[in-house]
């Protein structure tokens, strides 16, 4: 005969508390924390001096430049010459222009944010919508007056270069990924051959070769304006390293999806748009936000050929004799807006990706 | 009109001679079980009938539509012929629903309304519609293959194909699925499943072929086939299956 063991009913168990790690051990419970927080400790101290120099002896407020030459940092010609950084030489009076762009972009962005509205529709609104932002920049019809792209400057500019070289360098970066996967020698050479071509450049260079080299190539009568120019070279920029972040994407998309919609019936582009590309893309999303930031970044180099972005804007308003060179000030205040920018983004894909995950997961 | 008639079917992998002189005949509403072991072509042949593999010689014809490079053939016999897979293959970024009712509007142009109401139809004929709004990654293996008949049931196919349906289950979701397939059988679903499950074969087929390195080997009613086999590689194989 077999015993049988009384068991009590199964109470529900909640998972036993996680003890907290006391601080202590936290900061010093190895050799590795109690050297990192030494060495933090040792950042602060060391960077007590500038922390003086950026509140306490900073200067806030004044109307005279002459002010702020006793050492502090001069916050007050940031706040003077802030219109100056953001919008660049854009006429003053027409400055509710690019406010509205930047207030477009961001309501863009915003109505972006949930996956679920991503589609054909959305894209389609994207494209209304920066047609639209552009039209207002430039001007010249319904009684706005006309202001040339040599005159734009500024945030909208960092924002325009940002979002339409990778929202136009997207498609061309899928048609590439495509290609290089593709089992027919001519698409897959292109591909490769311009993906290698391009990555083997510096932006510095592409950037170069679209603002001088171009116009010199172009037949007589033939001109494209600065910005465009500049606009090609970083999409193309843009479009061969989503390029390379998309293939790793289709890789990792099982062989079986494709099978599936083939034996459905479904057509082949539809497979690619509906069935692939969304699961490829949510495969890379870490790579794919690496890649945003840093185009977000590279559109700073534009300056160097003479398109006046954020940072453009910004040493033109710095190089204003009135006030005591303040380059730490306006550097500091741009640096704080590309970091605005830029976290955002990385925040906004930890929040896609996790949504992604619970998706999977139950 | 005959559902499928192959004959003189020749598939080579570069020169992997993978199906040899393939002849097989499906009657409206038969069921076909195929068994073999491992690599004696058995998927090769059902991935043929459906064109996911293309082969090199003979000839294949589904419901009167020869298979040829014809895209418009083609996409006639993927109308005709539904596919469940061993790892289900369901789109794994759509929700159950979607995985039923956008197949049908992309490759049929079914208006949305139309293809969200059948989809739930067929949910609910292999008994999960409350999983509708999940999606697949949520759900057991056996829920997932469930869904997957019902995406190809979407399509309202006139022949089903199983490429070993049960066999990446755990052993308590094999019945749950069994049990959908063989209600669909008893609705009269013309189907071609590869299966090592005897007890299906027995409940359902009304012909279990047994295949061996790309041939067909012996064709038999169940009956006869697991009482009766006349091939020593049929008996081999059958006395490897049964423990
Ligand atoms: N894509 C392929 N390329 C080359 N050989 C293949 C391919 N698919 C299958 N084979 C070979 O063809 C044979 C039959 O495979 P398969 O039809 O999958 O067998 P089964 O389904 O009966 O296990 C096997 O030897 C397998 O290695
Ligand atoms: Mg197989």
């Amino acid at each position: 005969m077999t015993s049988v063991t009384e068991h009590p009913p199964l109470a529900a168990q909640t998972p036993p508390a996680k003890a907290r790690t006391p601080l202590v051990r936290l900061l010093f419970g190895d050799a590795l924390s109690a050297l990192l927080t030494l060495l933090a400790l040792g950042l602060i101290l060391a960077l007590l001096p500038a922390l003086d120099w950026a509140i306490l002896d900073a200067v806030w407020r004044t109307e005279d430049p002459d002010a702020c030459r006793q050492g502090g940092a001069c916050w007050a010609y940031v706040h003077d010459k802030a219109r100056l950084i953001l919008f660049g030489i854009y006429p003053p009076d027409q400055h509710w222009r690019p406010l509205l762009v930047i207030g477009l972009i961001l309501a863009m962005v915003l109505a972006s944010l949930s996956p679920r509205l991503w589609g054909a529709r959305l894209l389609a609104i994207w494209g209304l919508s920066l047609l639209a932002m552009l039209g207002l920049m430039q001007g010249g019809f319904l009684g706005l007056p006309l202001v040339p792209t040599s005159q734009w400057g500024g945030l909208p500019v960092t924002l325009l270069l940002a979002v339409l070289s990778l929202g136009i360098g997207f498609p061309f970066a899928v048609a590439l990924a495509l290609g290089r996967r593709s089992a027919l020698p001519v698409p897959r050479l292109v591909s490769v051959g311009l993906i290698e071509l391009v990555r083997g450049l510096p932006l510095v260079g592409v950037l170069f070769v679209a603002s001088i080299l171009l116009p010199l190539l172009l037949p007589e009568g033939w001109t494209i304006d600065k910005l465009g120019r500049t606009l090609a070279a970083l999409t193309v920029f843009a479009a061969v390293y989503l390029a390379e972040v998309i293939r790793g994407g289709l890789q990792g998309v099982d062989k079986g999806q494709g099978e599936a919609a083939q034996a459905l019936g479904i057509p082949f582009w539809k497979t690619i748009w509906h069935i692939i590309l969304p699961q490829a893309i949510q495969k890379v999303i870490p790579p794919l936000t690496n890649t945003a930031i840093i185009m977000v970044k590279n559109t700073s180099l534009v300056m160097i050929v003479g398109v006046f972005d954020m940072l453009g804007a910004g040493r033109a308003a710095a190089a204003d004799p009135a006030w005591p060179a303040p380059y730490t000030e306006t550097y500091l205040f741009v640096a704080l807006m590309y970091f605005l920018i830029c976290i955002a983004i990385s925040l906004y894909s930890r929040w896609l990706e996790q949504t992604v995950k619970n998706r999977s997961h139950s | 009109m005959t559902a499928i008639s192959v004959s003189g079917l020749n598939k080579w992998y570069g020169s992997y001679h993978a199906l040899r002189d393939i002849d097989l005949t499906v009657e409206p509403g038969e069921r076909i079980v195929v068994c073999g072991p491992s690599g004696s072509g058995k998927s090769t042949l059902i991935r043929c009938l459906n064109r996911l593999e293309d082969h090199q010689s003979g000839s294949i014809v589904v419901n009167g539509t020869p298979l040829t490079d014809d895209l418009k053939n083609l996409s006639a016999v993927r109308r005709e012929v539904g596919m469940v897979f061993q790892h289900f293959n369901l789109f794994p970024h759509l929700t159950v629903l979607e995985n039923c009712a956008l197949p049908q509007i992309l490759a049929r142009g079914t208006r949305r309304a139309e293809a969200e109401a059948r989809a739930r139809r067929y949910l609910e004929r292999v008994r999960i519609p409350e999983q509708s709004a999940k999606f697949p990654g949520q759900l057991s293996g056996g829920q997932q293959q469930r869904v997957a008949i019902a995406r190809a049931l979407c399509m309202e196919p006139k022949v089903m194909l199983f490429d070993e349906p049960t066999s990446a289950l755990d052993p308590e979701m094999i019945k749950e699925v069994l049990e959908t397939m063989i209600a669909l059988a008893d609705d009269g679903m013309t189907m071609i499943v590869v299966t090592h499950e005897m007890g299906f074969a027995r409940r359902v087929a009304d012909r279990v072929i047994f295949m061996d390195a790309g041939q067909i080997v012996e064709q038999a009613p169940p009956e006869d086939f697991f009482g009766n086999p006349h091939h020593a590689r049929t008996r081999e194989f059958l006395e490897q299956i049964v423990h």
